[in-house]
């Protein structure tokens, strides 16, 4: 091969790096090893992680029960080893997926358009709040909720920061984002208002009037929702929502220290030429028969180079598949199944903890699968202590940056637990819960 | 002609269920929306009820649609489509690392974080810069990031006004995208007749106003921009910075580092170079990685170790903040971490030698049966154009890539870089062995013989996939991205 290259050793294939910048001695790194040994390495590795513990803990992760069909068919190399569908008459496999993906999160949310999915539940919010911004070019304000997911706010300010933009927090009261308040942030400059429910302390908020506001002044209503839960609360949708994201982890996913998950877009079908990312899309081909290819892109950044709205090139094609395979096993009956069994199993292990124990509801709002109490005592002991008997107890809201939501006066939230509760956990491991909760608030 | 694929939703039947769940332990009488009628579902969900068998049969006839690496050759021009060593499969599903949760105390996460602080010390390592991030989930966000980190430096400096960022013509897509996007100011810069970037363009943006500049070297024609240490110095006498865009690092492992080069701010494609999966577009990893000088502007949280416990951080008062809801794609970190300790320092470099290689071998051969526009020395990739071949017979770039698709061999990159007509632009990787390069060009020259003697076999293809040439001008201008009950 050098021969027809016509050069005689393979480091004169380097000659045209310039000489003083030549590594001489090869990379500081060890030699390699082998399959064997390195598996070894990475196995005791990962022991040193904790995951034998009974897990109540959520905040954008949840722990469901996962049908062996989801890694069957994400382990199919056809699948896990392609790149991008560019060249559809090789790619109708992934691509009809997707189309099916798609379909499948339009029906959930009650939206007409999906995209393919995008990298995470914050980066959806993000994506929303551009498809807002594009909408109404006067536009230079996004609203959003203090029940958002305190690292979804951080990503929006990394995002639009410095950027001419202003982000304005809505303030909540109870766990309910206050619509006057609402009313009184809008103005004709506001791009989108941002919710959440169920939000980031688990409760169900009630949006009934926001996207009239939102509508008289021409913003979009973003509405950010755990899909599980759509499956038997009001739909993005039923609320008047123009956009609907959230995260798709739930569906088919370990919770893998927070990625890969996907996040979804949907949308009403006025905005499907301002969605971000890849889009499929159903045709024919010469001989008339249905197809699909990736469509719509000159919205896309390798066609509108600077232009692009968005600079969305690879996402998480792979974790939609899951999600669509998660989705297709289920069913509709054994979704509502799902999301009932949490819903239920959730209530049942709050009202144990209020019949039994000196824990207060720290919002007055109903809640899908995890809700928040407020103990007598900081929550970082009680979380201690219960991970020694075993649980993972929840985490206290007050740890990540959350802004005014809770009370000040109120110890700053640092007695709060925020406790998720799903399919999974049965009533043993749930009354295991209430007595170590006993035993740490003794 | 071949029947349509059915859709799950046409193959779905009412009272079919493809799961079992456990049974319900606790009384599911209780409603869970205190009485708020309000908060209930209305429409109905309408998802499709299969059985097991049906579902596994759908996906399973689905992947026999479609290509992949593991089927055969991918010479995707700036993809990177490697063999992904099926290890890393088997190190990325240890219970330890997928069962856990991104809310866990570090004290419970140690094994990960680790995991990500050594990988953050080998990728600094092989890039030759100080500091970096693992939170970006793919190349195009490690770019917005990297921009990011340029606004945070100019505005700490009082720099504000420095907001244009250049951009040269052969450049990936989302680079554009991406610096616009951050708030930048596109300029573009133009190649000279090496194919390399011009540094008389550059100079004519050499001001007050510049920011710096986003290259990728080797380019996107396969070439080793020759005069990076002379552009490094512009830029930076210039105040501006200089941001490299790492999808072709597969060029050059071992061989030179970015940081040597004079780059600032450095992003990787975990899922091109570093072997993991590129799942049909995702999800992929795009660390960055920056010099002492932008460091303490880097995302947060910050991993630390600190003896010998690892720790994340958010006191970074001068971050430019979070990047990923939680720490990024940690599943496809662990993949390519795999991948480093399996090939270490000697496999890096030999795999870009063979990569290198591979593409100059594979350039000889073809240039004499199809333009060759930058007649040099390659690194990991090259560009033919199908230019003149169209002007004699008609047959586009768009043909010969279709074409190919009927031998069963996934055709190069088309259309790009965009200062190459009918371009195709091919990297073969350090995967293949010298007899599929030879079944390859074989191939290509079977291609450009048939271009000749019957162009309408060409026009017409493929023929021998699960489907013929599709029309994307229908899918575009009447879109349908969504099944539809029939009514």
């Amino acid at each position: 091969m050098l021969a027809v290259v016509g050069k005689s050793t393979v480091e004169e294939l380097f000659d045209d790096i310039p000489s003083d910048i030549r590594l001489k001695n090869g990379l500081a790194l060890e030699p390699g090893k082998s399959e064997w040994e390195v598996y070894n390495h990475l196995r005791r590795l990962s022991e040193r992680n904790r995951v034998d513990r009974i897990s109540f803990l959520g905040g954008g992760a949840y722990d469901h029960i996962v049908p062996a069909t989801v890694r069957h068919v994400l382990s199919k190399p056809e699948f896990a080893t392609a790149y991008t569908p560019y060249q559809a008459e090789i790619s109708q496999g992934i691509l009809q997926a997707i189309f099916e993906y798609q379909t499948m999160m339009c029906m959930l949310t009650g939206l007409d358009v999906s995209n393919a999915s995008l990298y995470d539940g914050a980066s959806a919010v993000v994506e929303a709040c551009s498809v807002g911004l594009q909408s109404n070019r006067r536009s230079n304000r996004i609203l959003y909720s203090a029940t958002l997911h305190p690292n979804v706010k951080r990503v929006l300010v990394t995002n639009y920061r410095g950027r001419g933009i202003e982000l304005e927090e809505i303030p909540a009261i109870d766990g309910q984002t206050s619509l006057p308040a609402t009313k009184e942030l809008l103005s004709e400059t506001t791009a989108a208002i941002v919710v959440q429910s169920p939000n980031y302390f688990g409760c169900l908020e009630n949006f009934e009037g926001f996207a009239e506001e939102a509508h008289s002044r021409g913003a979009l209503f973003v509405v950010s929702a755990n899909p599980m839960s759509l499956a038997l609360f009001r739909t993005p949708a039923e609320w008047g929502a123009d956009v609907a994201v959230g995260d798709t982890q739930v569906f088919g996913f370990p919770a893998n220290y927070g990625g890969p998950s996907a996040g979804y877009i949907t949308a009403r079908e006025e905005y499907l030429r301002k969605m971000p990312g890849r889009i499929v899309g159903q045709t024919v081909d010469r001989d008339g028969r249905r197809a699909f290819v990736l469509t719509l892109q000159a919205r896309e950044q390798h066609i509108k180079r600077e232009r692009a709205t968005s600079n969305i090139c690879t996402n998480q094609a792979l974790v939609a598949l899951g999600n669509a395979v998660y989705l297709a096993t289920l069913g509709a009956e054994g979704l509502r199944e799902v999301c009932s069994q949490s819903a239920v199993k959730a209530q049942y292990l709050h009202d144990r903890l209020a019949a039994e124990l000196p824990v207060d509801d720290a919002f007055p709002r109903p809640f899908f699968n995890e809700f928040t109490i407020r103990l007598p005592t900081p929550s970082r002991n009680v979380i201690e202590s219960m991970s020694r008997a075993g649980y993972l107890a929840g985490f206290c809201p007050a740890d990540l940056d959350v802004g005014a939501v809770i009370d000040e006066h109120e110890a700053e939230g640092k007695d709060l637990l925020t406790i998720a509760v799903t399919e999974k956990r049965t009533r043993e491991e749930i009354e295991g819960f209430v007595s170590a909760m006993k035993d740490a608030l003794k | 002609m071949k029947d349509e694929r059915p859709l799950l939703f046409e193959t779905a039947r009412e009272g079919r269920t493809g799961y079992r769940l456990p049974d319900s332990d606790v009384d599911m009488r209780v409603t869970a929306t205190r009485g708020e009628r309000a908060l209930v579902r209305q429409s109905p969900l309408g998802l499709p009820s299969l059985s097991e068998v049906d579902v596994v049969r759908h996906y399973t006839n689905l992947a026999h649609d479609n290509y992949c690496i593991d089927l055969g050759f991918y010479p995707l021009g700036s993809c990177t489509m490697k063999y992904n060593p099926k290890v890393n499969e088997e190190t990325a599903r240890l219970p330890g690392f997928e069962n856990l949760h991104p809310l866990q105390p570090e004290a419970d996460a140690q094994g990960t974080l680790e995991l990500m602080h050594d990988l953050i010390v080998r990728l600094c390592t092989i890039t030759g810069m100080k500091w970096g991030t693992l939170q970006p989930f793919a190349g195009a966000q490690g770019e917005f990031t990297g921009m990011r980190l340029f606004r945070a430096y100019f505005d700490h400096r009082g720099e504000g006004e420095r907001t244009k960022i250049l951009v040269p013509d052969s450049a990936h897509g989302t680079n554009p995208a991406s610096a616009h996007i951050a708030g930048f100011e596109v300029h573009e810069v133009k190649s000279d007749r090496r194919g390399m970037v011009s540094l008389e363009s550059i100079r004519e943006h050499l001001d007050e106003r510049l920011a710096g500049i986003m290259l990728t070297n080797p380019n996107t024609l396969g070439l080793f921009e020759e005069d990076i240490l002379e552009i490094a110095q512009a830029v930076h006498e210039a105040g501006g910075l200089l941001y490299y865009d790492g999808a072709n690092l597969n060029a050059i492992m071992g061989k030179v580092r970015p940081g040597d080069m004079g780059f600032d701010v450095v992003h990787l494609n975990l899922h091109k170079t570093f072997s993991t999966p590129h799942g049909g577009g995702g999800p992929g990893s795009g660390p960055v990685l920056v010099n002492e000088r932008l460091r303490r502007f880097l995302p947060i949280p910050d991993i630390q170790a600190v003896d010998g416990r690892f720790l994340l951080t958010n006191d970074r008062p001068d971050s430019i903040g979070r990047i990923s809801g939680f720490y990024g794609n940690v599943g496809v970190l662990v993949r390519a971490y795999t991948y480093l300790l399996t090939m270490g320092a000697d496999g890096l470099a030999a795999a870009s030698e063979r990569a290198v290689l591979n593409a100059n071998y594979l350039r000889e051969l073809l240039k004499k049966h199809y333009h060759l526009p930058f007649d040099a020395l390659c690194k990991h990739e090259f560009v033919l154009s199908a230019a003149k071949l169209k002007e004699a017979t008609g047959v586009s770039a768009l043909d010969i890539a279709k074409r190919l698709l009927d031998y069963r061999i996934h055709p190069p990159t088309v259309y790009f870089p965009l200062i190459v007509p009918e371009a195709m632009m091919i990297e073969p990787t350090e995967t293949e062995s010298k007899e599929v390069l030879d079944g390859f060009v074989e191939t290509m020259v079977e291609i450009a013989e048939e271009a000749r003697k019957s162009p309408e076999k060409l026009h017409d293809a493929p023929s021998a996939t699960s489907v013929r040439r599709l029309d994307e001008v229908l899918a575009a201008k009447k879109p349908v991205v969504a099944w539809r009950r029939p009514l």
